[in-house]
């Protein structure tokens, strides 16, 4: 490979608490680079990272690539007027859960609406950190805060649900201790064209620690987790002896060997499906009914915006009369005064 | 009957009707039609913020105002000789626009008791209103216009949406305007699609100017000569086409493609419209999710080396107010233009002010400044835009262009120019020699400009963001540095001023009064100026295209006048801005804002009491 993870390191020292999530992710990211610019046969300069504000949004500093650092809430937006400028860029994003969820809702939904070739790395901590402690839109119900010091009143959403809601090509979900998952997540972000959306669950080890212990512990995580990969069979557990199935309209945990099932029983991944059912059933699974679906769970092809902007450009041009602004400037009604 | 025809040297004429009975088209009509002819021309549409405002009501009338002339013509006109009344709705809000010897053009089947009700009318409308003295020329254009298409094989509904081009017919005959031109138009406008709609709009416009030269109500004809101007090209333009354009041509010039990031909003979306159009000129333009991603996409697509521009109006400015402070953070060349409305809020969303000014001056958390700018008349919209872009690309700054409703809806003949007399645009890029070790604040000692590096030229990675950094593109809190790159912000906008052109004044440099005006409203105002003169007043003028920074002769400019009158459509903005700028003058001032521009007698008044006390 012609780059290192080293290539993309910058020389800023990386300021996040000891412990944190992010450390990982930034660390993924930094060994993923390599190999998309390998796959796409691209070179370091064309890669940019943007991010909003929080945590996660330092992140574009540690990376010896081109970087903004938006505002808050805005960074998807951000990222679309810069690929729509320059289509041949690789853009990344790096946000935090309040960040794209809350005060950038909207362009979130709608980037992911236009299926824009970005790379969104969301960064699910489950509350706010950099301002020490206030409940995300995503943390579970019932949360105590700083801000919900009895609790919250009210439902979190599911990433990836919102994804598949606004008809998304590609959804992930990673953890931040798992590197070599994450990594190859990030690959196939890159490498997908459309909007690829990673949710990282990360832990905040200052205002949440424990975030996602129930399912990131050593000792329980192979069978509260499932990894999901493209046409294999939808395996996990210690023994790998677990395995879903369809049962009605619902998933279904079952073990192999049990009760007649066989290993042929069980569903095979297809991330290429159009269909967002499937898809979305598995972005909703929640333990302890379900293990939580990490690895790429939905990559379909589809028209992106940047595609479909430079290829109207390039069939209106082909017909047009103007050329240049002289000839706009006389097209239409003129007349002549001798 | 032979009809007299009277040389007259300009006129203003005023289509009112229901919002749905195309007074908008009509005006416009006989704008181009006039402009075409060879006629200066001036014109303002004002109509209601709702696409169908309630049938009838005075609150649902649109009105198109179109003053005409042989010579050069600077104002829609503030009294008007003829005013076209489709319902009485439209007579009742538009009669005190008349002149004592005003032609009123009724159509008389809307004057029914129901119409008459509607408009709170109890009995002879012409008494009520104490204009029975003008001369009313009433005729039944509904029956008539029916009675024109009955064999059309239009519907019933269609032919009654004819009524405009029978009205529009007798107008060309009262001003004595050939209705051919409208003939190229319908065939333009409805021939590809709706080919059955050309032959019998064609008739009942020749039908209507028929009409008008049989009956014996119209007294005398009128025609207006065409104007004696500079040989050239003309066409007519409104200022937000002109935006558009201007930005177009910028970017032709600076060797960039065009990106417009926006969200529609009255009355700036026909910029976004008019750019959309012109892909092969290598626009690009983004209907963004809303305001603040308007803003957003424009400042990504200017990190990635694009012209980049967004278009709006105050509550969407409102909106971008975070992000114009990332824009002066980042120090990326953007185009804001804001076409003004009345506010506060959402205000009267189709009326023309221009309260926006402090906004743009002062509404940033920080210390925020900006370039800021302002187009005087329609067609001057496009070398405002050039000069925007211009100023943003060659300084590395966001740029605020102020326009307002009333250049961004109005229009005005505008000799085309030529490419080749614009100068180029060029940017400071980055320099080779900082490949490997690019500095992204470090400054050109002349401008202060940083310089641009955009993603995908190797060997420039740089961060930019919205936290303090040091000329090295590195974070820094330090309090030193924090000082110094606030000043440095600043000298390079106050630096804009050594690129600008010097403020001219109309009239003698000194004397009694100076009128000062900025945007929109020079029309009116010099128009008032020459009057104030021609009646023996001792004034001069002078107008602001630039705001911040002020031209750098502005104090010398002021210290000629004994007294400043600051006029504008807005409780003193810009007189108050001179205030804190230059606090050695006095200022007086003059104020309106009713979301209605100026009158030009009412100027002159105010030119008058200056110079009294």
């Amino acid at each position: 490979m012609k780059y290192t993870y080293t290539d993309f390191k910058s020389d800023q020292e990386v300021r996040w608490c000891p412990g944190c999530g992010d450390h990982a992710v930034l660390a993924a990211m930094q060994r993923a680079m390599p190999r998309v610019a390998e796959a796409l046969g691209y070179e370091k300069e064309r890669f940019v990272v943007v991010s909003g504000i929080g945590c996660s949004s330092r992140l574009p500093y540690y990376m010896d690539t081109y970087g903004f650092h938006g505002i808050h809430g805005r960074a998807t937006a951000i990222s679309t007027g810069i690929k729509v400028a320059n289509p041949s860029l690789n853009v990344w994003q790096a946000c935090g859960d309040g960040d794209a969820l809350a005060i950038g809702g909207n362009h979130f939904i709608h980037a992911v609406r236009r299926n824009i070739d970005i790379n969104i790395i969301l960064f699910n901590n489950q509350i706010y950190g950099l301002t020490k402690g206030q409940y995300s839109p995503t943390s579970k119900f019932g949360a105590i805060t700083k801000t919900s010091p009895y609790g919250t009143v009210e439902h979190p959403f599911n990433p990836g649900s919102l994804v598949l809601g606004a008809k998304g090509t590609f959804f992930a979900r990673g953890l931040d201790t798992e590197l070599k998952l994450n990594e190859e997540i990030m690959v196939a972000a890159a490498t997908h064209n459309g909007t690829s959306v990673v949710e990282m669950l990360t832990n905040c080890v200052i205002f949440n620690n424990g975030a996602h212990s129930t399912i990131s512990d050593r000792a329980t995580k192979a069978d509260r987790t499932i990894v999901l990969r493209h046409g294999e069979k939808m395996i996990f557990g210690k023994d790998r002896n677990k395995g879903l199935v369809l049962d009605g309209l619902k998933l279904k945990v079952v073990t192999i060997g049990e009760k007649g099932i066989t290993e042929d029983d069980i569903l095979t991944h297809d991330a290429h499906e159009d269909n967002i059912g499937i898809h979305t059933m598995l972005a909703d699974m929640k333990y302890p009914e379900y293990p939580v679906a990490l690895g790429v769970i939905r990559d379909v092809a589809d028209v992106t915006y940047d595609g479909g902007v430079r290829m109207q450009a390039e069939q209106v041009t082909a017909k047009a009369k103007i050329h240049c602004v002289d000839d706009l400037l006389r097209s239409g009604s003129t007349w002549e005064v001798k | 009957m032979q009809h007299k025809v009277i040389d007259v040297k300009d006129v203003v004429i005023r289509f009112a009707g229901d919002s749905g009975d195309g007074m908008q088209l009509t005006g416009s009509l006989f704008a181009d039609m006039s402009a075409v002819y060879g006629n200066g021309l001036s014109t303002f549409p004002d109509f209601p913020a709702e696409i169908r405002a309630p049938h009838g009501t005075v609150s649902g009338v649109s009105g198109f105002t179109v003053h005409i002339g042989s010579g050069h013509i600077s104002t829609p006109g503030d009294f008007c000789d003829m005013l076209v009344a489709m319902n009485p709705a439209a007579l009742k809000t538009n009669a005190k626009w008349l002149k004592r010897t005003a032609l009123v053009l009724i159509d008389e089947d809307a004057f029914d008791d129901a119409g008459m009700e509607k408009a709170g009318f109890r009995e002879n409308p012409f008494t009520e209103l104490k204009i029975e003295d003008r001369t009313i020329i009433s005729a039944p254009i509904t029956t008539l216009t029916y009675e024109s298409l009955k064999d059309s094989g239009l519907d019933h509904k269609s032919i009654g949406r004819c009524k405009n081009m029978f009205t529009l017919g007798m107008a060309c005959f009262i001003y004595s305007r050939p209705v051919e031109y409208i003939f190229g138009y319908l065939e333009k406008k409805f021939g590809k699609k709706h080919p059955e709609l050309v032959a019998p709009n064609r008739k009942v416009l020749q039908d209507g100017y028929n009409y008008a030269s049989n009956i014996q109500a119209i007294p005398d004809t009128y025609q207006i000569e065409p104007e004696h101007k500079e040989p050239g090209i003309y066409r007519n333009i409104t200022g937000n086409q002109a935006v558009a354009w201007g930005l177009l041509a910028a970017a032709e010039k600076a060797g960039l493609k065009l990106f417009c990031g926006s969200y529609p909003i009255t009355p700036a979306t026909a910029i976004l419209e008019e750019l959309a159009i012109h892909k092969s000129l290598g626009a690009t333009t983004l209907q963004a999710e809303d305001e603040i991603a308007g803003i957003c996409t424009a400042i990504g697509a200017a990190y990635a080396g694009d012209l980049a521009v967004t278009t709006t109006s105050g509550p969407g400015l409102s909106l971008k107010s975070e992000a114009l402070g990332l824009a002066v953070m980042t120090e990326l060349p953007i185009v804001i233009v804001d076409v003004q409305r009345a506010g506060p809020s959402t205000g009267i969303p189709t009326k023309t002010e221009q309260t926006d000014l402090n906004q743009v001056l002062y509404g940033r958390n920080g210390e925020c400044p900006l370039v800021v700018m302002a187009a005087h008349s329609p067609a001057n919209c496009f070398d405002a835009a050039f000069n925007a872009a211009k100023i943003a690309l060659e300084h590395l700054t966001p740029v605020v262009l102020l326009s307002e409703g009333f250049l961004g809806n109005g229009s005005e003949p505008w000799r085309i120019p030529s490419m080749a007399d614009y100068p180029e645009i060029r940017p400071p890029c980055a320099r080779e020699s900082d490949r490997g070790s690019f500095k992204p604040f470090e400054r050109d000692p002349e401008t202060m400009a940083r310089r641009w590096a955009v993603p995908g030229q190797k060997g420039f990675e740089h961060r930019v963001g919205g936290l303090e950094k040091n000329h090295d593109g590195v974070l820094s809190s330090a309090p030193e540095n924090h000082a110094l790159m606030v000043r440095e912000r600043a000298e390079k906008v106050s630096r804009v001023a050594d690129c600008i052109p010097a403020l001219e004044v109309d009239g003698p440099q000194r004397g009694p009064l100076l009128v000062v005006g900025w945007g929109g409203t020079y029309g009116h105002l010099s128009s008032a100026v020459a009057q104030a003169r021609s009646e023996g007043m001792e004034v001069s003028y002078a107008h602001f295209d630039y705001i911040n920074p002020l031209p750098k002769n502005t104090a010398e400019v002021l210290a000629g006048y004994d007294r400043i009158l600051v006029c504008e459509l807005n409780s003193g903005h810009f007189a108050g801005y001179l205030r804190s700028v230059l606090p050695q003058f006095g200022y007086m001032q003059y104020n309106k804002v009713e979301g209605q521009p100026f009158l030009v007698q009412e100027l002159v008044s105010a030119i008058e009491d200056a110079l009294k006390r």
